[in-house]
Order: structure tokens, then sequence, then C-alpha cells
């Protein structure tokens, strides 16, 4: 590499650094929208090397749709306190207590009240006027036209005719009151450079990444993970021991298992070269009919 | 394929941002498609759900797989077949990551491809080879050189509907080459390609042995974009103060430009205090220098209040410090810009208001044809005056994309209204520019008062005139054929010598590298050049020279404002040949069938009529 010149990498840490710095600059409520996976992890350690060697000027904002992986919520709270992270957690309560799950509720209806419903209560509550997000443009392909300052109105919503252009690597995070902005640090990153990014940094996941026997039965082509009692089993269901791992992480009576025995990052990433399965398959709630995400974000979902 | 190999390797490559812009149907999206297809980076879930969605909406036909549709994101958009945004695209090879920005070529979509332009490094233009260079092919060239993108591959495509016919690429790279002549793009490459076949995409096309060059994939792999940073002026914008306790302050940014060291004295902008830097503070670890685009922590050995907005730089090697600067704008909004509007002005790390003094002239960008205009609608691209509450720290975009570029915005719906690329000088005199006018009576204005405080000499023009036998003049000599009008500039320095006349002829180029050496050489900073050569044309015809310039290019925009300029004295324009602008009103216009010594006769006629050089002489 030529003198004065940076890696890739190097260069996208760089440009997350900028944004988060940019971010807290233009705005004076500002949370991190915190989901646990991979991404998320990342995320952090950006904001973390941007502030150094300061302490995180906001919190970590995680929703619970009640239904997360245990080992994410043990994850989550391990890595919150030995990184000395403020954390707030919020759940839909009035979903919580009307009993809204995957399972009577079908997974749209159940993701928009203890996801969607649920972020925007708290969002609300907190007067947050920037929360920043994991979502990365290579990741689907309505993210691909993704703002890194994506402008949210009064109800939170992102209208895909009405985005600010964004030159250069300057921002606009004037809003009026009510009105907000999600932020996107690693928008350019992919998910080879996010693997590596965990490798090199060694940052911490969530074990779910790696392979493990996990009890599991199959569903509509996916592999669920029956994670706890609630699980509703068909009555020819009948939970199996397989060696399985997460590619992404959500709730866990909607995300999709692989079979797999990648037990280390490298694997993982060898894994995923030969696979070649893309990311958000796994997830069900992408294929709830066409352009589904995209009608998601327009109503508020991350 | 060893794992841990491929990581670092991947992580240790370069990056390269490119753009791509093409008209509706030329086969963008395709090519695209191509580039990730056979970088074997499309993932076999995406591939297989696409051959599900060519059946829908693919224009293929059955069969083949519509690359296209892998790249359409939003519903609106898929609905009618086009896209209508800027989209990011990822891929790698071994050798770098690609950051690709598609933009759409449609009319109205000049903000998108300006967007997508700004962050590249490089821009891929599509022409359709059945239909050749159209109008536009200009405007996409344009707007690239607007923004500054050194490196342009012009990919020839559909050359299978060419019968990959040599002629037809060779057609198209004259007609382009001679465009792209005015737009100074340093670096350009023509490429004859099919996307939907995959001929020089990645693999070399075998129906085109005729062609020796890179296919695309190679040229965007081995293209040097390593010397398009500014390394030499510092500048650090500071966007946030760290103060965790009593003992540390430090200063966080990005290295906008330059390189900075431990022990560097710096000043701070806008207090003018200086201090030393003592340490350059990371996560990873204190560094000894930093460079652009490193995101660090700057303590200094000082305490100095300095707060998010400000700028830290070498004192030996300022930006300029203005409330006046003059910008081209990209007009971005649907409510048109207007003289007299006060808007919000982003420009590295800070907002200040600001009010648009005066549209000098608006661009044409189909054209390039520069207008007047009272206000900029939407895509529309022009020259502005604009002042700022507060001064900025800036730089000319032609040298620093970071320090030279700034955003507006509305400042009551907030929107993002303009982009703004700073221009080196400006062309009055900034004192002047709370009055709004129009760029004529403004440069009007600069000559009368530059008249009235001109300090004369104990010699006056009279006695300059007896001594010399004729008076000073400037003559620009234009007309199409360059270098024919080259010839006749210097042919009539020599003859008018020999008639013991003080006769100069001076080659603009010869100024590109002296009087003009600060500014970069486009469409854009022609002016500045056309304003120091009128300026010198003034000084050189007091001094009672006959000043001759070649002016090829000249239009009669040029041209009237170095006859302004030039004033209290007039100029001679002589025209050589068929008159490439119809309008430009030469006093002299000499037919290029005609013998030089006729030439000179006519020129000679012109100048003892209007008493320049006595009768005699003839």
């Amino acid at each position: 590499m030529a003198e004065y010149q940076l890696s890739q990498l190097k260069q996208l840490e760089a440009e997350s650094i900028q944004i988060f710095r940019d971010a807290v600059s233009q705005f004076e409520r500002p949370i991190l929208l915190y989901s646990i996976g991979k991404d998320s992890s990342v995320l952090v350690r950006l904001a973390q090397k941007a502030f150094y060697p300061g302490r995180l000027p906001f919190k970590l904002l995680h929703i619970d749709s009640t239904w997360k992986f245990r080992e994410m919520i043990e994850f989550r709270d391990r890595f919150c306190a030995e990184n000395n992270l403020e954390l707030l957690v919020h759940s839909n309560e009035e979903g919580r207590a009307a009993g809204v799950n995957p399972f009577d509720d079908g997974s749209r209806k159940y993701t928009d009240i203890m996801k969607t419903q649920a972020l925007l209560q708290a969002l609300d509550h907190g007067k947050f006027d920037v929360a920043f997000g994991g979502a990365r443009r290579d990741e689907e392909k309505s993210r691909a036209k993704e703002r890194i300052y994506s402008f949210r109105d009064r109800h939170h919503q992102w209208d895909p005719k009405n985005q600010r252009p964004e030159l250069w690597s300057i921002y606009n995070g004037r809003i009026n009151s009510g009105e907000s902005v999600r932020v996107f640090p690693i928008s350019n990153w992919t998910e080879t450079d996010i693997w590596q990014y965990i490798r090199l940094e060694k940052i911490p996941i969530v074990p779910l990444y790696f392979a493990k026997p996990r009890p599991v039965v199959e569903r509509n082509g996916s592999l669920i993970m029956v994670d706890d009692e609630r699980m509703r089993l068909e009555p020819e269901e009948k939970p199996v021991e397989k060696l399985i791992r997460f590619r992404t992480l959500g709730c866990y009576p909607l995300t999709g298992a692989i079979e797999s025995s990648a037990v280390t990052i490298e694997e993982i990433v060898a894994e995923m070269l030969q696979t070649r399965i893309s990311e958000r398959s796994t997830r069900v709630i992408d294929h709830d009919g066409d352009s589904s995400m995209e009608q998601k974000k327009r109503e508020g979902y991350f | 394929m060893n794992i841990d190999k491929f990581l670092n390797q991947h992580e240790q490559k370069d990056l390269l941002r490119f753009l791509t812009c093409g008209s509706v149907d030329d086969g963008k999206s395709t090519l695209i498609g191509r580039l990730l297809y056979d970088s074997k980076l499309i993932f076999d879930d995406q591939l297989s759900a696409l051959r599900n969605d060519s059946e829908k909406n693919g224009t293929t036909g059955t069969g083949e797989i519509d690359y296209a549709l892998l790249l359409d994101g939003l519903k609106a958009e898929r609905e009618q077949g086009i896209t209508i945004d800027v989209a990011y695209r990822y891929f790698a090879t071994p050798k770098r990551k690609f950051i690709i920005a598609d933009t759409p070529g449609h009319e109205q979509y000049t903000r998108n491809m300006a967007t997508g332009a700004s962050t590249a490094d490089l821009a891929v233009i599509l022409i359709d080879a059945r239909y050749g260079v159209v109008t536009q092919t200009k405007r996409h060239a344009f707007i690239a050189s607007l923004l500054g993108i050194k490196h342009l591959a012009v990919a020839v495509n559909k050359m299978d509907l060419a019968n990959y016919d040599q002629e037809v690429f060779n057609g198209i790279r004259e007609t382009f080459s001679s465009f792209l002549a005015q737009l100074q793009i340093p670096d350009v490459v023509f490429i004859p390609l099919s996307a939907l076949k995959g001929d020089n995409v990645v693999d070399k096309s075998v129906n085109q042995p005729w062609y020796q060059g890179p296919t695309l994939l190679e040229f965007l792999e081995n293209v040097n974009i390593a010397d398009d940073h500014n390394l030499s002026d510092f500048r650090f914008p500071v966007q946030y103060v760290i103060r965790p306790n009593l003992d540390f302050r430090g200063f966080a940014g990005s290295v906008s430009s330059g390189i900075v060291k431990v022990g560097d004295r710096i000043q701070v902008l806008p207090s003018r205090k200086e201090s030393t830097v003592k340490n350059i503070v990371t996560a990873d670890g204190n560094l000894d220098e930093a460079f652009p685009p490193q995101a660090v922590t700057i303590e200094l050995e000082d305490e100095i209040d300095i707060s998010s907005g400000d700028m830290i730089v070498h004192p030996h090697n300022l930006p300029r410090i203005s409330s006046n600067l003059e910008a081209v704008i990209i007009w971005m909004s649907e409510d048109p810009l207007q003289n007299g509007l006060t808007y919000l002005l982003r420009h590295a790390g800070r907002n200040v208001k600001t009010r648009i003094d005066t549209v000098i002239y608006k661009i044409d960008v189909n054209t390039l044809k520069k207008e007047n205009s009272e206000n900029l609608e939407l895509n529309e691209v022009g020259r502005l005056a604009l002042s700022t509450t507060k001064p900025l720290f800036f730089d000319a975009y032609s040298k620093n994309h970071e320090t030279g570029s700034f955003v507006l915005f509305h400042p009551i719906t907030n929107a993002t209204v303009g982009a703004g690329m700073i221009i080196d000088g400006t062309s009055f005199d900034a004192k002047q520019t709370s009055v709004v006018q129009d760029q004529e009576s403004r440069l009007k204005d600069h000559v009368a008062r530059r008249e009235f405080f001109w300090e004369t000499g104990l010699v006056d023009q009279r006695e300059r005139t007896l001594r010399n036998r004729h008076k000073g003049k400037t003559v620009v000599v234009t007309g199409r054929n360059a270098s024919a009008t080259q010839e006749l500039a210097k042919q009539l320095e020599r003859y008018l010598f020999r008639m013991n006349m003080n006769s100069y002829y001076l080659g603009l180029s010869s100024i590109g590298s002296g009087l003009d050496a600060d500014i970069e050489q486009g469409a854009i900073e022609r002016d500045e050049q056309i304003r120091r050569t009128g300026e010198l044309a003034r000084i050189l015809t007091g001094a009672g020279l006959i000043f001759i310039i070649a002016l090829s290019k000249a239009d009669d925009y040029d041209l009237d404002r170095l006859k302004l300029l030039n004033s209290p004295n007039e100029l001679l324009v002589v025209n050589l040949g068929y008159c490439a602008y119809k309008e430009v009103a030469a006093d002299v216009c000499l037919n290029d069938d005609d013998n030089t010594e006729e030439h000179f006769a006519q020129i000679l006629h012109w100048l003892s009529a209007k008493n320049i050089i006595p009768e005699y002489c003839i």
C-alpha cells in the first residue's frame, strides 16, 4: 500500500467515527439502537473509538420484544456491564399484557406491535432527536438507497420520495421539533467487513453465531430453535438436536438457523463464501410479500 | 482458499468509489449486474429469486437473466422499470473493494448524479453504441468534471448490436474526446463492451480483437487514485471536544487534508490563537502523524478555548478566511433559488447563515453555455456570489474537496436545497458584494473603481505615443482552428515588430504555469483566467504595447468581459476563418482562404483607421 493510504477497512472505520462525531455535534438527544447482534457490537466499538478516551455521550436502547433468544439477553447484560455502557430496555407493555405473540398474531402483526410500536414508544418517551442504527446498505435491496442520515417525520415515517440529498461527508441534521433522524454509521460496511473487524478487534458477539447442538424443529423450510417452553409445537413436531448456528439474530420463533459446524469466525466466513445464501434470507419477516422490508421501513421499523 | 489470508487480504485492500451514469436505456443496470455477477459475488438465493422476478418483469425475454432487476430497490421504480435515485452497491475483487454509486440518467435527476459524484473517485459513463454521444452523455461528463472527478471510463456499450464494429467505436471516441477537451478531466479511457453478452466487462472480448486496452474491471482495479488526495494543506475541522476529566482535553475530528505531526505549530480559526500539537490520540494508541481521512483526537500543549466548528491549521498555510465567496451551485429543490434570499450553509462541520448576493450566470448543463439569470431552478447549475454572517475558512474546491464544498439548507423546511463548490478567487471586489446587482454592472463598477484609483506615473499617454509612434492596443485573435489562430497571432507580432512597433505576443499556456499557476484549468476557473488576462491587457496597453493574444475558444461572454476589463482602452477582436460562435462581434473577420499578407493588410487598415498606428506605415 502506498504511503499515506488507509486500507479499505480503516477508511470505513474512519468514516463511521466521523459520522458519530458529526451527529453528536448536530443533535441534542442522541441514542444508540442496540439490537445485540454482531452489527450492533461493531457499532458500539466504533462509538467507543469515536469518543475515546471519553465515555459515550449517549445511552443504548434495546427494544425487547420479549421473544428474544435467552442467550441474547444474557449477552446484552454482560456486554453492557463489562463495557460500562448505560442501557435502556423498553418493551411494549400493552402488547405484553395482551399476550401478543408470533404464533397467534402472525409475524407481521407481532412485529408491528412488539418491535415497531415499541420502538416508537421508546423514542417518543425519551424525546430522542437522533437514533444511531446498525443497518448496512448491502443487507437488502431497499437499503441500498438509504441515506446515512435518514429523516423521519413527526410520526417516525420514512418517505422514500422525500429523502434529503447527501453530498460529500456533509450531513443535514436540521429538524423541527418532534422530527428525528436515524443515523447509520456503518452504511458502507459489507458482511465480510463486519466479520473481519470483529476478528481483528476481538469484539465479543453472542454465542448463537457459532455452531452448537441446539434443539430445533423444521417449519416451512426454516430451522426454528426451541429456546424456551413458550415455543408452540404442532402435534407432529418433535424437537431434535442439530448442530446449528444463526446468521442473524432476532426473535427466536421468527429466526431460522442453518446447519453448520462453524465454531470460529474463520469457519463462519468460509461457510459464508461457500454457501452464498444471503444474510437476510433466514429472517422470516422479509418474505412477507414483495417489498416487505420497504413497507416496514415506511411504517417506522428499523 | 485459506480464510485467514482471505480476510487479511480483504482488510488491506484499497477502496475505489465510482459512479455509473447513463441514459435511460443504455444498459447501466445490466452493466453493474454483470460486474457483480461476473465477479461472482451475487449470492445464490438472490439469483434464484431473480430468475422468478425476471419472468414477471424482465425485459430481456425468457431464458436470459435480467441483471438489471438485481439492482432496483424501491417499489415505485420497479414498477416503472427505471431507477430514480442513488443506490450504493458493494463488490470486491482480490485487488480492490468497490463502492458503486448507481445514478440515473433521467433529465430531472441531475441532483442525484451530483450526489453520487461527490464521493466518487471515478465515473463510468455509458454510451449506447447505436446512438453515440447524446445530450445526456455530455451532461454526465460535465457534472463529473464539475464535481472534480479525475478519472473517467467511457463504456461504449451494446457493441454486440453494432456488430462489434471498430469504426463505430472510433467515431464515438472522436466525437466525445473533442467535447471532453473543454472539461479538463485528466484521465479518460474508452472501452468497447457489451454488458449483456459480457464482452470487455470482466473478461476480454473475443469479438473485438482490434481493441488492445483494458477491460472495464481491469481499469477499475488498476487506476491510480493514491495521488488524488491533498496531502499539503493541513485542515482539521473540530467536530467535538472530548473532556473526560480535568487532565484531558482533546479536539476530535477527521483530517480533511494535509498531514499533521506531533510537535507541529498550529493555529486555531477563528481565534487565531497558536499552540503546539502535544499528542495525536486514537483508541488504538497515539500516532506520530495523521493524514486524511483519519479520525483522530488532537491534544495541544496550551489551554486554548476551542469549540466544535473551529478549524485547526498550520500557521504558515492558512485557508481563505472570508465572508464573501463565489461558488458553483447545483440547485436541488423544487423551489427556485433566488437572489437576495437567505439560506443556511453547512461547511466544514458548521452551519452559518448565508445570503445569495447574486446569480452571476447559469450554465446550461447540456450545451455548457452561460446565460444571465435571476434564479436557479431544480437541477440547474450556476455561479453565485454569497455572503455569510460569519467568516468561513475555505479553499477552492479544485484544490480541496473537503474545505471547498458546502451544502445549503432551507431555513424553514430544513430541506437540502443546494450543493456548492467554491471557486478560486472572486471576479470582482468583495467589498462591493453587499449591493445586489447583475454580473455585468458589477464588473463595470469594478472597472470604474479601478480606474478611479489608478496611480499614474509622470509620463503621459501622449508622450508615450509620440515616442513609440503608435498607441497601445490589445489584439485578441479568435478562430475555430486553435493552431492557425495561434500561428496568425505570432506572425502578427513578428510583422509589427519588423515595422518598428512594440508588439508582444503572449501564449496563454505560458501564464498557466505563471500568473495563473494558483488556479486550476477548467470550465469554471476559466472566468478567473479571463479576468486576469483582462487586467493584464489593461496594464500592457497602458504601457504602450501592442499586446497580442490568441483565444481560440473565446465566446461572446469572454469577449465582453475582456472588453470591459480592458477599458478605458478598446479591444481589437480579429476572427480567423469560419466563425465558431456566430454571435461573436469581431472587428476584423479574416477569410482563411486568403494568404497571411492579405490578413495583415486588413489588420493594419483597421489599426490605422482607428489611429492606433500612423497611416504612413502602410
